[in-house]
């Protein structure tokens, strides 16, 4: 009855990278357990959470946000910008930080749901101006993160870093409004079939919008744990880490449709932590970072290829496939087919399949 | 308000509809229907393709707008411009195409946008206890609510979408041919949430093809033809044989051209000997030369599926094949190209044109990718092609998505006469064209008769095959229930094609 879901083999795939980890950084002489690896992993998955979370929601909803990377460098400008190293000026600064990535996100959930542009023109456009604000205003690194603001950044409850409790904290809210609100709901039903939901009378447009805003106010965080990791805001910070295309690869390793419609929050959490792990692992390993990306790569395609063979769905069989026939005997006339009327005809695709033969 | 219209003492109606019209681009779909719907009452709807029941249900459905006409709901007149405010009113319509969210829950699609809460947060408990009440009114108990959608059969989720229906407390339920996806057993579940509606005093309109139903559940039948009401009577006044009748009788106009002078019927070009597939079997046919065979059929028989074996798109996995003296045995439709074998698709829009390409472009588009080195010619020849087919278009550079349909398909037709095709397959060649270019396709199938080209024509348009064909070969359940000479009645033919009895002309 409870056939393997995606997000089964998510976390199988996570359980072999976790024996392959061992094993390889045993090899080392390393202990892929010990404190400070674990907390090295788990802070390699709060950034990439941060992002995936929003995003996983934008995929859901049928969309796609590319223009994170700029959202992410914009708020670590912003907050470290106005913080100027005045511990009063934190929390100003980091809802400021949050508000101008809130209103990116808005504006990215407007084009996409109002003027009816893909999600991949839409926000790649926006990025491409936030991209061009950012390089016309900055000429490097702007702002300082007072100490009590870094100390987030660097601090952790035993091997657990804050930043990474603040990710699951933001997960978990997303994960009780996708699964048990209304607005969730309607994320899955407007990403599965747009006119169905019409249909059923859900407003088709919210779910797009607050997805992206939720986003970009995601992409907005990982901006702030940047500036307190680093100190400094930086135009280039959210660009290097190629955070736009690890966040979908993360998603939709995670099992969630690209087309929208399908896929956990859980599984994108999975997704992101077979992608810190293996970054760990590699780091460890001192593998060439060319060949880093290529492992991903792999890691990706077939993943997504798993996921698709599973879900070929096929019509189902009138006759055996095999090369014998079954038998001679007649066929039996078609229940409830009998006395039918009209032109041999119906309209739709869906056909009075009938019992297989003994 | 028009209650004068009704005997004192007798039942008001819930539904009224009076004038009611339509048109398309000009082109009357309904008109001046009139009918009355009373609680606890089924209403059968009959009539041929495109005779006008679903714009019918798609007009009390919100889904069209009206031209003209009036429909009133307990006496109210209502003007419904979306699907979701005739809900509301309690009028629901379970259409032919699901409506489900394969990958959510049956609870979450039934409440789909209206989600029982609890303060802010979806009240999973009371949405799916809600849901298994439901299921359990109607009769249902093999549903549960927290199944996948896409883990239910066909029939389960025809159940839930009447169930979708019923739950919005729905007074009228208006069905689109609701079996037509089911087989027996199912048919009798549905039966069963039929009579608990009518006990409930729902008022339900009922459209099917299968006359054994209709006559099963109805208590009134309204027969449309060419979009108007011809009769709406009482169930047990009528038999299939009048029904039939006042369905299909009408004359086969003198709109079929006769084979050309120099037709010859020739010998045998393909030929099937046993053939089955998954969806198939036992299939044995002989095309010749000069020869057009028609396939009749109700949709689902397998007429689709036995051309797209002979065009390799989904083999034969049993039985043998020749084309011409050779063994033909296609993996795929490339295959079949190179052997001269073209199959106009059924689907004009999904599978026989690149819609957002040049005419020119789809007409090579074959060429092009099979025979590369004919492409120069066939570039040359394209004017003459599309002249001789008639095709109305500013020039062969516009994208075919603004063309008519007639016109569409003759772009597709020239594109498979490109490749000089031996044997040509047509599944439903005139769906949705206009009278104009289906009359260049019949003339086209007849020149290429007359060329010695062997052709086999699907169609659900009886007339169609009767007048196009020199045999017409009847399917049923994946199987060939017969053959049948052109000189044939559409009720003959009728019959073999549903395995029916007791329709006599």
């Amino acid at each position: 009855m409870n056939r393997l879901t995606s997000t089964h083999i998510v976390y199988l795939v996570a359980l072999v990278t976790i024996i392959a980890g061992t094993v390889l950084v045993g090899t080392t002489g390393r202990n892929f357990f010990s404190a400070g690896n674990i907390s090295d992993i788990l802070t390699g998955t709060s950034i990439l959470g941060f992002i995936a979370i929003g995003q996983t929601l934008v995929i859901l909803v049928g969309s796609l946000d590319l223009s994170v990377p700029y959202v992410i460098s914009l708020s670590s400008l912003v907050g470290a910008g106005i913080m100027a190293n005045q511990a009063g000026n934190i929390l100003p600064a980091a809802l400021l930080a949050l508000l101008v990535s809130a209103l990116i996100g808005l504006a990215n959930g407007a084009v996409v749901a109002g003027l009816k542009v893909h999600g991949f023109i839409a926000t790649l456009g926006m990025g491409l101006i936030v991209s061009g604000y950012l390089g016309s205003t900055y000429q490097g690194s702007a702002g300082q993160a007072p100490l009590a603001f870094r100390l987030i950044g660097a601090t952790g409850i035993g091997p657990v870093p804050v930043s990474t409790l603040i990710m699951l904290a933001c997960a978990a809210v997303v994960l009780v409004m996708l699964n048990t609100t209304r607005l969730g709901h309607a994320m899955y039903a407007v990403g599965g079939d747009a006119p169905v939901a019409r249909m059923s009378g859900v407003r088709t447009r919210t779910p797009v919008i607050a997805a992206h805003v939720i986003c970009s106010t995601m992409a907005g965080l990982a901006g702030l744990l940047l500036a307190a990791r680093l100190g400094v805001g930086s135009p280039t910070i959210g660009s290097q880490g190629g955070y736009d295309l690890l966040s979908i690869a993360a998603v939709v390793l995670g099992g969630t449709l690209l087309a929208g419609g399908k896929g956990s929050l859980v599984g994108t959490l999975g997704g992101v932590l077979i992608f810190a792990m293996l970054d760990n692992i590699m780091s460890v390993l001192q593998v060439n970072p060319f060949l880093k990306d290529v492992v991903r790569g792999i890691v990706i395609v077939v993943a997504v290829a798993v996921y698709a063979r599973r879900r070929t769905a096929q019509r189902p069989a009138r006759f055996g496939r095999g090369p014998t026939r079954p038998g001679d005997t007649a066929p039996p006339p078609g229940p409830g087919a009998s006395r039918q009327g009209n032109g041999p005809a119906r309209g739709d695709g869906t056909d009075a399949r009938n019992e297989v033969p003994a | 308000m028009d209650d004068d219209v009704s005997t004192p003492g007798a039942p008001t109606p819930i539904l009224r509809v009076t004038g009611l019209s339509k048109s398309f681009f000009g082109v009357p779909v309904l008109q001046d229907a009139s009918l009355e719907l009373f609680p606890g009452e089924v209403h059968g709807l009959v009539g041929e393709n495109g005779a006008g029941k679903s714009t019918l249900m798609k007009l009390l459905a919100g889904v069209y707008v009206r031209d003209a006409g009036r429909v009133e709901l307990d006496g109210e007149p209502v003007e419904f411009t979306h699907p979701v405010q005739a809900h509301q009113a309690g009028l629901s319509t379970v259409f032919q195409e699901f409506n489900l969210l394969p990958e959510r829950t049956v609870a979450q699609n039934i409440y789909l946008g209206r989600e029982p809460r609890k303060g802010l947060l979806v009240d999973r408990r009371a949405m799916n206890q809600a849901t298994a009440d439901l299921l359990e009114e109607l009769g249902i108990t093999s549903i549960r609510p927290t199944a996948s959608v896409s883990s239910l059969s066909v029939a389960q989720q025809q159940i839930v979408e009447i169930a979708k229906a019923v739950s919005y407390d729905a007074r009228i339920i208006s069905m689109d041919e609701p079996t037509a996806a089911l087989a027996g057993p199912e048919v009798d579940l549905l039966y069963g949430i039929i009579d608990r509606l009518r006990t409930r005093g729902t008022a339900i309109l009922y459209v099917s093809h299968r006359l054994k139903e209709i006559f099963d559940l109805c208590d009134t039948i309204t027969v449309l033809k060419d979009g108007r009401i011809v009769t709406s009577s009482p169930a047990s006044g009528l038999d299939d044989a009048s029904l039939v009748r006042a369905m299909v009788g009408r004359p086969i106009s003198a709109f079929f051209p006769g084979a050309l002078p120099g037709t010859t019927v020739g010998d045998p070009l393909l030929q099937i000997s046993g053939g089955g597939n998954d969806q198939l079997d036992d299939v044995d046919l002989v095309l010749r030369a000069g020869e057009i065979v028609g396939v009749a059929g109700l949709q689902g028989s397998g007429r689709t599926e036995l051309v797209e074996a002979v065009f390799g798109a989904a083999g034969f996995t049993r039985g043998t094949m020749t084309l011409g003296n050779a063994s033909y045995r296609p993996r795929s439709p490339r295959d079949a190209i190179r052997h001269r074998i073209a199959l106009i698709t059924e689907d004009r829009k999904a599978q026989g044109l690149s819609l957002n390409q040049s005419i020119l472009d789809n007409a090579l588009g074959v060429v092009r990718s099979v025979y590369p080195r004919r492409t120069a010619a066939a570039r040359r020849e394209a004017p003459g092609v599309f002249s001789s087919l008639e095709v109305v278009a500013r020039d062969l550079d516009q994208e075919v998505q603004f063309l008519s349909g007639g016109n569409q398909q003759k772009v597709v037709l020239a594109k498979w006469l490109a490749i000089d095709p031996q044997v040509v397959l047509l599944d439903e060649p005139t769906r949705g064209i206009d009278v104009g270019a289906k009359v260049a396709v019949y003339s086209l199938m007849r020149r290429l008769a007359q060329e010695g080209k062997a052709i086999l024509m699907v169609s659900s348009e009886l007339p169609e095959v009767l007048g196009m064909s020199d045999r017409v070969i009847v399917m049923r359940d994946g199987r060939i229930a017969g053959e049948m000479p052109p000189t044939a009645s559409e009720e003959q033919v009728l019959q073999l094609a549903t395995g029916a009895r007791g329709v006599s002309p």
